[in-house]
Formats: C-alpha cells, sequence, structure tokens
C-alpha cells in the first residue's frame, strides 16, 4: 500500500487517471455519509468519518492541555460531563441549607422527637396475608437491620385494624410488606403515633415501590452485623418532600447510636430512587497527605453488612393507612409529574 | 304418558340437546365423559339416576337471586311443560330448610334426597361467602389490586441501573463519615489528627467558655454530681485521696483549663479499668473511656467529670436516656 501510494495515490485511481499526489488533497469527512445512497460506499466513508471525528475530538484535546499547560493556573476548568444530576431540572421547593422556615417547620414535625431522641421507634411489621416463605428472608434481614422491630403474622386483618392494634400496643410505625412471585415488592410503612404536627392523630402513611432486595447472605464479602444501634446517614434528599420522606424514613431508626459499634445505615436518594444499605466502617490513614498539616488524611473503610434493597416512593398519604377517606400529601402521577427525564421529586 | 326407560333410550342412544361431550373418549372411560347441561340436574353427569328428563320423579335444589327453592317434578302434568315443576320456597335458615327438604321428599329415593341436601349445602355457603365478601366491600376492607405496568416497571429498573452507578453509594458514605469523624461526631472513640493544633485550641477555650454557662443553668447535672460523690466515696482509698488532692480544682473548677480535663480524663479512665474489672474487654473500656469525653465535644458537662471514679459507664446510660445531643448531630446529617 505504500508503495503504491507514493507511486500514484489512490489505489482506486491507478491506471485510470494520471495521477497528481500534489492536487489531490484529502477532504475532511465532517459530514455523516447517511445521504449516501450506495451502500458499499456509505459504509466505507462511514468508518472515514469516524476515524475523522475521533483524531478530530483527540486533536482539540491535546490542544486544551498545550493551552492549560501554557496559561498554568489560570486555565479554564475542565468541561464536567453533563449528568442527569447536574442537569436536573429545577424544582421550587429545593430546600436551601439555612431557610429558617424549613427548620422551624422539621423542628415541629411528627418526626422531631425521634430526632431529638426523645422517643424510641418501635415498629411492628408484618406482610400480605398469605406470605410466602421467601419473604422471611427478606423479614430476617430487615429485623436484623433495623433494631425495635417486632414481626407480627397478618393472618385475616386488614390494615387498619392493624394500625389499631399497633397504637394500642404503643407501637409507632407500622409496616406492611407485599410481594408478587415470591418477591418482595412494595413496602407499606405507616406512622401511627399521634402528634400534634398531625393535630393529635397518627400519620403520615407512605408506600414504597421496592426493588433489588439483596439478602445480606448474598451481598459480596458481607459481614455480620451486631446489635449496636447504627448512626443514620440520609443522603441526597434535596426538596421538601425528600425531607419529609427521609425524616420519615429516619424516624425509624432509633437516634442513640452506639459509635463503638462502627455500623451506618444509609439511605442514598438519587434520581428519586433510594438505596438502603448498611455497612460496618473503620477508619484508617490513608496514603496522601494533607497539605496544610503534613499528616496522611483519615479515610475511611466499608464492609458491607446487607441487606441491600432500593425503595421508590410512591405516595404519601395524611392519617394512618386509609385509602378510601385518606387525604394524599403527594401521589405520583406519571404522566402529569415525569414530563421530562430531567424531573426529580425527591 | 311418560315413559322414562323410552327416553332414556334416545338420549343415550341417539340424541340430547343437553348432553355435552368432553373429548372423544373410548371404551370402559366413554360415559364418565358425558355430561349434562340441563339447568335442572343434580350432579352434572349424563346417565339414568341423574338425568332430569328421564327421571319421572325428580328433585332439585336451585338458587335463583340468593334464594333458595325446591324443585319437584311432578309427572301428571307433563303435558304442559310450563307447569311440569313445583317451586318450593325453602327457608333461609339452614337447618329449617333441612327439615323442608326431608318433608317435601319423603317418598324419594334416598340417593336424591341425599344429593340435594348436598346441594343445598354448597349453595349456603356460597351465599354466605358472597354476603361477606361484599360487606368486606362496603367496610373498605376488600384489597385493592393494582395494574402492574410492564413497561414502566422495566424502564424503572433501567434507571434504576444507571442511578445506582450514578449513586457511588460507597464513596458518598466514606466521604461522609470523615466529615463526621472531621466534625467531632465520634468523639474520643478515635484518635486521628484531623485538625490543626490552633483549631483545637479554640475549640478548647470555647469549651470553657460553654462549661461556664452550664454550671449556672443546668441544675439537674449538679444534682447528679453529689450522687456520683456517694458513690465513689465506698470506692478505693487511694481514689478517694486523689479526689482530694485535686479537691481544690473540684471546688473552683471554673478556673481550670481544657488541657487538664482532658489528661486527667485519660488518666482516670486507665486507672478505672484497671481496678475496676481487669478482665474487662478492650471494647468495653473504650466505651467507658470515650463516652463522657463524646459528651463534652457534644455539648460539655459540668467539670466534676475530671475526678476519677469508677461507674462511669452507669452514669452514662443515665445520661443517654436523657438527651444525646452528638448523636441527634449524626442522625441530623442529609
Amino acid at each position: 500500500m505504500a508503495v503504491s501510494k507514493k507511486k500514484g495515490g489512490h489505489a482506486s485511481l491507478q491506471g485510470k487517471k494520471p495521477s497528481n499526489s500534489a492536487k489531490v488533497k484529502q477532504q475532511p469527512y465532517t459530514r455523516n455519509p447517511g445521504h449516501i445512497t450506495n451502500k458499499l460506499k456509505r459504509s466505507e466513508m462511514y468508518g472515514k468519518y469516524l476515524l475523522a471525528k475521533k483524531a478530530q475530538k483527540r486533536a482539540s484535546r491535546i490542544a486544551r492541555e498545550k493551552q492549560a499547560e501554557a496559561l498554568g493556573e489560570d486555565a479554564p476548568a475542565k468541561p464536567k460531563p453533563r449528568t442527569l444530576d447536574n442537569t436536573r431540572e429545577s424544582e421550587v421547593t429545593t430546600v436551601k441549607e439555612d431557610d429558617e422556615e424549613i427548620i422551624a417547620d422539621e423542628a415541629e414535625d411528627e418526626f422531631a422527637p425521634y430526632f431529638s431522641d426523645e422517643i424510641r421507634p418501635k415498629i411492628l411489621l408484618t406482610t400480605r396475608p398469605c406470605p410466602s416463605a421467601e419473604l422471611f428472608h427478606f423479614i430476617a434481614d430487615l429485623m436484623r437491620f433495623i433494631p425495635q422491630m417486632y414481626y407480627y403474622p397478618r393472618k385475616s386483618y386488614s390494615v387498619k385494624e392493624i394500625c389499631t392494634f399497633g397504637s394500642n400496643r404503643r407501637f409507632t410505625h407500622v409496616i406492611v410488606l407485599s410481594e408478587k412471585s415470591k418477591v418482595c415488592n412494595g413496602m407499606l410503612i405507616s406512622h401511627l403515633r399521634p402528634s400534634t404536627a398531625a393535630n393529635g392523630l397518627g400519620g403520615p402513611t407512605a408506600f414504597f415501590k421496592l426493588s433489588n432486595y439483596i439478602p445480606s447472605t448474598d451481598v459480596p464479602n458481607n459481614g455480620s452485623a451486631t446489635n449496636h444501634v447504627p448512626e443514620l446517614n440520609l443522603h441526597g434528599f434535596t426538596t421538601r418532600l425528600g425531607h419529609r420522606a427521609g425524616r420519615f424514613l429516619g424516624s425509624l431508626f432509633p437516634h442513640n447510636a452506639q459509635f463503638q459499634g462502627r455500623q451506618v445505615a444509609t439511605f442514598h436518594n438519587q434520581r428519586d430512587f433510594i438505596f438502603v444499605r448498611h455497612h460496618r466502617y473503620i477508619f484508617e490513614e490513608g496514603k496522601d497527605t494533607s497539605k496544610e498539616t503534613k499528616e496522611k488524611k483519615t479515610k475511611a473503610r466499608l464492609q458491607e453488612l446487607g441487606p441491600r434493597f432500593t425503595i421508590k416512593m410512591r405516595w404519601l398519604q395524611e392519617g394512618t393507612f386509609d385509602t378510601q377517606f385518606g387525604e394524599y400529601e403527594w401521589f405520583h402521577k406519571r404522566k402529569e409529574m415525569d414530563t421530562t427525564r430531567r424531573k426529580f421529586h425527591l | 304418558m311418560q315413559h322414562d326407560e323410552m327416553i332414556w333410550q334416545v338420549i343415550n342412544h341417539q340424541f340430547c340437546s343437553y348432553k355435552s361431550t368432553m373429548a372423544k373418549s373410548k371404551g370402559a372411560n366413554r360415559d364418565k365423559k358425558q355430561f349434562c347441561k340441563h339447568p335442572y340436574s343434580t350432579t352434572g353427569l349424563c346417565n339414568r339416576s341423574s338425568c332430569p328428563l328421564a327421571n319421572s320423579k325428580y328433585a332439585t335444589v336451585r338458587e335463583e337471586n340468593g334464594r333458595i327453592h325446591l324443585y319437584i317434578k311432578t309427572v301428571e302434568r307433563a303435558h304442559s311443560p310450563k307447569n311440569l315443576w313445583e317451586k318450593i320456597y325453602l327457608s333461609r335458615n339452614y337447618t329449617k330448610a333441612l327439615a323442608q327438604l326431608d318433608e317435601h321428599l319423603a317418598f324419594f329415593p334416598k340417593a336424591q334426597i341425599h344429593r340435594n341436601k348436598q346441594r343445598l349445602t354448597k349453595i349456603h355457603q356460597y351465599l354466605l361467602r358472597m354476603r361477606k365478601l361484599k360487606l368486606r366491600e362496603i367496610n373498605g376492607r376488600k384489597a385493592k389490586l393494582t395494574r402492574v405496568h410492564r413497561k414502566v416497571e422495566q424502564r424503572e429498573e433501567r434507571r434504576e441501573k444507571k442511578a445506582l452507578v450514578a449513586a457511588k453509594i460507597e464513596s458518598n458514605i466514606e466521604k461522609e463519615l470523615v466529615e463526621r469523624l472531621a466534625k467531632g461526631t465520634y468523639g474520643d472513640i478515635y484518635n486521628f489528627p484531623e485538625k490543626t493544633e490552633e483549631m483545637e485550641q479554640e475549640e478548647e477555650s470555647e469549651d470553657e467558655l460553654d462549661t461556664d454557662e452550664e454550671e449556672s443553668e443546668d441544675e439537674d447535672g449538679m444534682m447528679e454530681y453529689v450522687e456520683d460523690l456517694d458513690e465513689e466515696a465506698e470506692s478505693d482509698l487511694e481514689d478517694f485521696e486523689m479526689d482530694e488532692s485535686s479537691g481544690n480544682v473540684w471546688g473552683d473548677d471554673e478556673s481550670s483549663s481544657g488541657d487538664e480535663d482532658s489528661d486527667s480524663d485519660d488518666d482516670s479512665s486507665s486507672e478505672d479499668s484497671g481496678s475496676d474489672d481487669g478482665s474487662s474487654e478492650s471494647g468495653h473500656d473504650k466505651k467507658a473511656k470515650s463516652k463522657p469525653d463524646k459528651k463534652k465535644k457534644g455539648k460539655p458537662q459540668p467539670p466534676r467529670r475530671r475526678g476519677p471514679r469508677i461507674e462511669i459507664e452507669y452514669e452514662n446510660e443515665e445520661e443517654n436516656d436523657g438527651v444525646a445531643e452528638s448523636v441527634g448531630d449524626a442522625g441530623l446529617a442529609w
């Protein structure tokens, strides 16, 4: 090929035209060759087009790097890749950190006594009627995960009956698990304890879609959880609704974390999916050194204890469970609310 | 006139519009696969004894709109099919209905009576069940079935996968934990030089100021202090002497500096573990040591803590039961 090129330009031109390499100029293949009707030619040109694109990208990157090197510290910052998270549609109710009104509101809401550790939660756990045997693995995992949780068989009671039973026995929350095809697919959480924020009644109640449950035993490199009360890590709840959901979930845990247990329960909200994880951590000296103190930075190392699952809120209702007359604070209406992919509610 | 045998011959060997055959059956099973669709049939099977057409003595129990009737065939009226069947209302009461059956079917074959009683029982039970279900629905206790949108589910599954990748959960947790460590949520459980010395000094001076305020405000703390002293009086003499040696510090504690605080704390705790229980676990010690110090960082306590003491843990739990400030901190982090 190299020889022929030297001799007479492109192979296809050999023997057909007098070759004049000086005048033959490579056209940059900047246009997508979709308009070419000949399939063979189109695919050939498409290959070239891709190569040209790649080369151009590389050239621009090198140029940028050179420029950055030349400018030193004044160089423009590296362009950040666009993700769904940083191009998210702005929500009106996004909570600023020092919003006094919201801080005051949250100090008076139903979950404030849990967060100030005045009350410790006591949770009644039950299932749909006739649960499958598979569900009990999840129940066992949940009971190891959340302290002060008591399982009661559902029998033939309605959720309303269970709620009154629970509040008579001074339970603070009721959790009802639902399942389909022997896989847990939903979780109804109802707050029972009457509070002034809810006009002396119980509430709120929320339903979460549950997915991707991985039992503790199936988590890679899993450890076994101890009985210590884990600390709580709520991450990524930004809007008003998100804060409410996060506080609701946070109220399931007692807030007297036993730090010597080194366990952390995480509710990580990402694009309205709330990832629930349970870890044990340890602090170590890392390899990097900090600039100021010249000492090695401390870093945390994690071991997952399990279980793992993801929840997604479907609705939030005032008061204890009542699908007939209950008022919904929020209901996920897919067609009205999910107008774009960049819209998130929590 | 009715000729039962002749009718049955026709039905069996020629044609009956109520007869239905499940599948082509051969040999001995032939009869078992034939069914009767006549509404007055008691068994639904096509055979001589349960055929409502070929029996001049026949009775059946049927349910219509929630009421149960007994139908008895009267052969004398065979010439007017409209009036062929005598319809008798049965009582809603099950036992009364059974008695009625016995009365009306007194001279019927045993098998038919038995069959009709079985039908009566079955109908009663399903009516009961129907009422129960309806009541459940009225009371709002019926489970509401919701549709599963397969396409949406699949889409959400995909998005969840992508969200999981974007979440970087582990690194975020690690970051959060290190932040908490730097903030002092864990108190003195860990000994990592996270802050510069200047920062620490500033904090301590702040602590000191805080203790002053605490002292004047918090009378409950003072009460506890007295109790503890009593307990400690029972303990080792050495300890007690030590207490006295630092007694002046106890008296005018406000003037003491934070540095001394921490030092004496460490000493005391190590002594405690020694004198208290030699065989105690290391984790146990850690707990005893760390807890009070953690308190100090969150919301400082009266300085009587400095003295050596044994019952540290007990006191801790009491305090914890009340209000745990630093813990609350941890929970509130978003």
